[in-house]
C-alpha cells in the first residue's frame, strides 16, 4: 500500500531538526510532490528526543512513519540515530551526525551513554556520519550543523542541487544565509 | 501548512472579525496565525484564560461578528461553563471552538477525548483529517453555526494540528456585522428563557441528525467490492484514523469517513453495515463511535481489536484487521531514555535548587517548571492542573495544620498565576491561610512557546499595553508579605524562601529572571572546570544538560550546550567553575 518515500529526523530538542524538515518539506512541495511533514510541538522541545516524518509521493495517507518504514533517517545525534534505527527499511539508510549528546539519565549517573553505537548501526543498516558541527563551524557558525546534513542528505535523494539553494534562500534569514550555503556546498559534497 | 495554520486560515477566509484564545499544545499555533493577518480585518487576543476567551467569543458572535476561539483538550473543561450555554443562546454571528485532542499526551496532563462535550453540551462537532480538510471545515463550520443557530466544535488531534499538507487557498468572504438587537429571550439565561431555549436546542438537534444523514461532502461512503479473506470489510473513521487506515487497508475495504463526529447519523451507518460482513469503528481514544453504533444495533468490532490509550498508526490497522505482520525491522538493545529537561540558563533550575535544597514539599503547576518533577532536581510533588498549585496547596494545609504549611510551597508561573492562581491565592487570605506561592516570572508564557500575557506588556500583535504588576496584585488581595527575588542570587534567595515559609501568615515570593531563551536575554561566555575540582557533584545538583560526569569521575562542561548563563558557578563550594568571556 505504501507507495511514498519516508524520511525521519531525528536529534535533540533545539539542534535545529525544526528548520531542517521544513527545508526538506518546501524542497518536495516545489518538486511538486504531494508531502506530509509531521512533528510534534511542546515539551519536546525542552532537550528530550525529538522525531519529524517528512512523506512524499503521488499520494500520501498517513503523516506517521512506522517501525520499518523510513527509506532514510537523518540524525542529528548518535543516540537518538540508535533509537531511531529500528524505523529503518530492511535496506535503508542513515545518516548521522557523529555529536554524542548525553542524556538526564546520563548526566545523573543513572545510565551510561551506550558505547559504539556507530558499530551496531552499520552492522544494520547503510550507515553515513559526518563530524556536521565541525563542518558548521569551519562554514562559518555550529547553528548551521543541520544544514550540513540536509546537504548530504539532499545528495542522496533526486532532487536537483539547485531546488534546495532555491529553497535556502527563501527559508533562512537572509543574514544567516551565506554562512547556510557554504555549510550546504560542505554537505553536498561530503564523502566518507 | 500545518493543520493549525489551516484552521486559521479557514476562518479567515470565513470572515471572522474575532478571536480570543489562551495558548495550549497543540493548538497555539492556530492564534498565533491569526495574529498574522491584518488587525483592521481580524481582532486576535490572547486571553487571561480558555473561559474568559470563550465568553470574549461569545460576546463578540452576539455582537453579530463571527468569532472564533481555541484551546486545548484541557482547555475546553476550562471553557466548559460559558460553552454549555452559549449552547442554549446560541448565536449572532458564526462562533467556532477549535479544540485539539492530545492522543498519546505528547504536552498534556491527561488524554480526554472531547468528543463527550459535543455529545453533553448538544453542540455540533466537524473533525477534519488533514490540512486541506482543517481550511474547509472550518469555513463550514461557519456556515453551519449561522444556519442552525449554533456554536460549532471544531475538533483537532496533534497529529492533524502538527502535520503539514498541502491546501489550496482562497480569498476573504465579505462577511459584514450582523444587526445587533436586544434580544432577552435568546440572550439573557434565566430560568424562564432557559426553558423556552432548551425546546430549541432539542429541536435543533433533530435537525443536526437530519442533516448527518445528507452531508454527503463530510459523512462519506466510499464502497470496495473486494474482500478479506472472504468477507466484505467495512471501516469507520474519523479524524487522522481515515488516513491510518487508507494507508493500511487501500482500496480493500469499505469506508465510512465521519466528518462530522456530533450528531453522527442513524440510518445511513446502518445501510453502510448492512453491506458489508464485518464493521470496524478505528477511533483513537474512548468508543464514542462504536457505542453510538452498537445503540442503534450495529454490530461493530471496536476496542476488542484497538487501544483506548494513545495514537494509532497505519501497521496497528493492519495487524487488527488483515492480519499483517508489523514490517521487517532491526532490533536494538535497551538504551537510556532521554526526557525533556530545562534548557540551561533556564531560571527555574535555580529556583528548584533552593527548595530541594530546604526540603520543602512543592505543589506544582502546569508550565516548563513541570520538569522540576524529574530527577536530579525532583523537586515537584504534585501536578494537577492549571492554578492548583495554589488552591491544593491551601487544601494540604488545612489538612495537615500550619507546621506542615511552614514546609510547603506553591510554584506557579507568570501566565498561569494569571490564568487561575490569583483565585486560589484569594482563597488562601481569605480563609486564613499561611501558604506560601512561588510566583515564576521568567516574563512569557514559556511552554507552549513564547506568548505574551497580561504580565509582559504586550498584546499578541507585539503592541505595547499595561502590565498587571503581580507585586501590587498580590497586596490587593490582602498578601502583606510580597518580595521579589531573583533565583540566580541562591543566597538572597534560599533567605527570601525560609522567610516566607516561617511566617504565620501567607506570602507570596516573585521569583523574577527571564526564560533563557528570549531573545533579550543574552548571556555570553562560557562556564568551565578549572583543577581545583574535587569531583564532589554538587555542580551534578543543578541538572544542567551541559554539565556532566565522565567515566572516569571528572566533571566537564559541555562547551557547545553551555551558554554563560553562570548559575554552577555559584554552587561549587572548591570555586572551581569559572566563567570565561568569548
Amino acid at each position: 500500500m505504501n507507495s511514498s518515500v519516508n524520511i525521519m529526523i531525528v536529534g535533540v530538542g533545539g539542534q535545529g531538526t525544526l528548520l531542517a524538515s521544513r527545508i526538506l518539506g518546501n524542497v518536495l512541495v516545489k518538486e511538486g510532490h504531494d508531502v506530509k511533514v509531521s512533528e510534534v510541538h511542546g515539551m519536546s522541545q525542552r532537550g528530550g528526543s525529538v522525531v519529524t516524518y517528512v512523506k512524499y509521493g503521488e499520494k500520501v495517507y498517513s503523516p506517521i512513519i512506522g517501525e520499518g518504514e523510513a527509506d532514510i533517517i537523518l540524525a542529528f545525534e548518535q543516540l537518538e540515530a540508535y533509537r531511531a534505527l529500528p524505523y529503518l527499511k530492511k535496506d535503508g539508510t542513515m545518516i548521522t551526525a557523529t555529536q554524542c549528546i548525553d542524556p538526564m539519565p546520563v548526566i545523573i549517573g543513572a545510565a551510561s551513554y551506550p558505547e559504539q553505537l556507530c558499530e551496531k548501526i552499520a552492522a544494520k543498516a547503510n550507515l553515513i556520519t559526518c563530524d556536521a558541527l565541525a563542518m558548521a563551524k569551519e562554514a562559518g557558525t555550529d547553528k548551521a550543523a543541520n544544514v550540513v546534513l540536509i546537504g548530504i542528505l539532499a545528495k542522496r535523494t533526486d532532487i536537483p542541487h539547485d531546488t534546495w539553494v532555491e529553497v535556502l534562500k527563501t527559508t533562512v534569514p537572509p543574514k544567516f544565509l551565506d554562512v547556510n550555503l557554504r555549510a550546504f556546498e560542505m554537505g553536498y559534497t561530503y564523502s566518507m | 501548512m500545518i493543520g493549525n495554520a489551516a484552521v486559521a486560515r479557514g476562518a479567515y477566509e470565513a470572515g471572522v472579525r474575532v478571536t480570543a484564545s489562551y495558548p495550549g499544545t497543540p493548538s497555539t499555533e492556530i492564534t498565533e496565525v491569526m495574529a498574522t493577518y491584518p488587525a483592521d480585518e481580524v481582532y486576535v487576543e490572547w486571553a487571561p484564560n480558555e473561559k474568559v476567551a470563550c465568553e470574549v467569543a461569545i460576546g463578540a458572535s452576539i455582537a453579530g461578528a463571527r468569532a472564533l476561539t481555541c484551546c486545548k483538550h484541557v482547555g475546553l473543561n476550562v471553557m466548559a461553563d460559558p460553552l454549555f450555554t452559549a449552547s442554549y443562546t446560541g448565536v449572532g454571528g458564526g462562533m467556532v471552538v477549535a479544540v485539539a485532542d492530545d492522543p498519546g499526551m505528547h504536552s498534556s496532563q491527561n488524554e480526554q477525548d472531547s468528543r463527550h462535550y459535543a455529545e453533553a453540551a448538544k453542540l455540533p462537532m466537524l473533525e477534519p483529517s488533514d490540512s486541506e480538510e482543517c481550511l474547509s471545515f472550518t469555513r463550514l463550520a461557519f456556515t453551519l453555526s449561522e444556519e442552525y443557530d449554533t456554536p460549532v466544535l471544531l475538533r483537532l488531534s496533534t497529529r492533524v494540528s502538527h502535520s503539514q499538507s498541502l491546501v489550496e487557498t482562497a480569498e476573504r468572504e465579505n462577511v459584514p456585522l450582523k444587526e445587533y438587537n436586544k434580544n432577552i429571550s435568546k440572550y439573557v439565561m434565566m430560568p424562564a428563557q432557559a426553558k423556552g431555549r432548551h425546546v430549541v436546542v432539542e429541536e435543533r438537534m433533530r435537525a443536526l441528525t437530519a442533516l448527518a444523514e445528507v452531508m454527503l461532502e463530510i459523512n462519506c461512503v466510499t464502497r470496495s467490492s473486494q474482500t478479506v479473506n472472504g468477507k466484505k470489510i467495512g471501516v469507520i473513521t474519523n479524524g487522522i484514523t481515515d488516513m491510518y487506515a487508507h494507508e493500511a487497508l487501500g482500496d480493500r475495504v469499505s469506508y465510512f469517513k465521519l466528518g462530522m463526529v456530533y450528531p453522527l447519523p442513524v440510518e445511513r451507518l446502518k445501510f453502510f453495515a448492512s453491506a458489508c460482513d464485518e464493521v470496524y469503528v478505528i477511533e483513537e481514544l474512548d468508543p464514542v463511535i462504536e457505542n453510538h453504533c452498537r445503540a442503534i444495533g450495529i454490530p461493530v468490532h471496536g476496542k476488542e481489536c484497538f487501544t483506548m490509550l494513545g495514537e494509532y498508526t497505519p501497521a496497528m490497522i493492519a495487524a487488527a484487521i488483515l492480519g499483517e505482520a508489523p514490517a521487517e525491522h532491526a532490533v536494538i538493545d535497551p538504551i537510556p531514555m532521554r526526557p525533556p529537561v530545562m534548557c540551561t540558563g533556564c531560571p527555574h533550575r535555580a529556583t528548584y535548587y533552593v527548595l530541594k535544597k530546604l526540603g520543602l514539599t512543592v505543589s506544582g503547576d502546569i508550565g516548563c517548571y513541570t520538569l522540576g518533577a524529574l530527577a536530579p532536581l525532583a523537586s515537584v510533588d504534585t501536578t494537577v492542573c492549571m492554578g492548583a498549585s495554589v488552591s491544593a496547596a491551601l487544601g494540604m494545609a488545612k489538612a495537615r495544620g500550619n507546621d506542615f504549611a511552614k514546609k510547603l510551597v506553591s510554584v506557579i508561573g507568570d501566565s498561569t498565576f494569571m490564568h487561575s492562581g490569583i483565585t486560589g491565592l484569594v482563597d488562601i487570605v481569605y480563609n486564613k491561610g499561611i501558604n506560601t506561592v512561588i510566583i515564576l516570572d521568567n516574563s512569557i508564557t514559556g511552554m507552549t512557546g513564547h506568548q505574551d500575557n497580561p504580565t509582559t506588556g504586550k498584546t499578541i500583535r507585539g503592541e505595547a499595553t499595561k502590565e498587571v504588576d503581580l507585586e501590587a496584585l498580590c497586596h490587593a488581595v490582602g498578601i502583606d508579605w510580597v518580595k521579589v527575588a531573583d533565583p540566580f542570587d541562591l543566597k538572597n534567595f534560599e533567605a527570601v524562601v525560609r522567610e516566607a515559609c516561617a511566617l504565620e501568615a501567607p506570602a507570596v515570593v516573585i521569583a523574577q529572571r527571564p526564560c533563557a531563551l528570549l531573545k533579550t536575554v543574552k548571556y555570553t561566555g562560557h562556564c568551565i572546570i578549572s583543577d581545583k575540582c574535587k569531583t564532589c557533584g554538587m555542580c551534578m545538583k543543578l541538572g544542567c544538560p551541559a554539565i556532566s560526569k565522565k567515566e572516569d569521575g571528572t566533571v566537564v562542561i559541555d562547551q557547545n550546550q553551555c551558554n554563560g548563563c553562570g548559575l554552577c558557578v555559584g554552587v561549587c563550594p572548591f570555586h572551581a567553575i569559572e566563567k570565561v568571556e568569548d
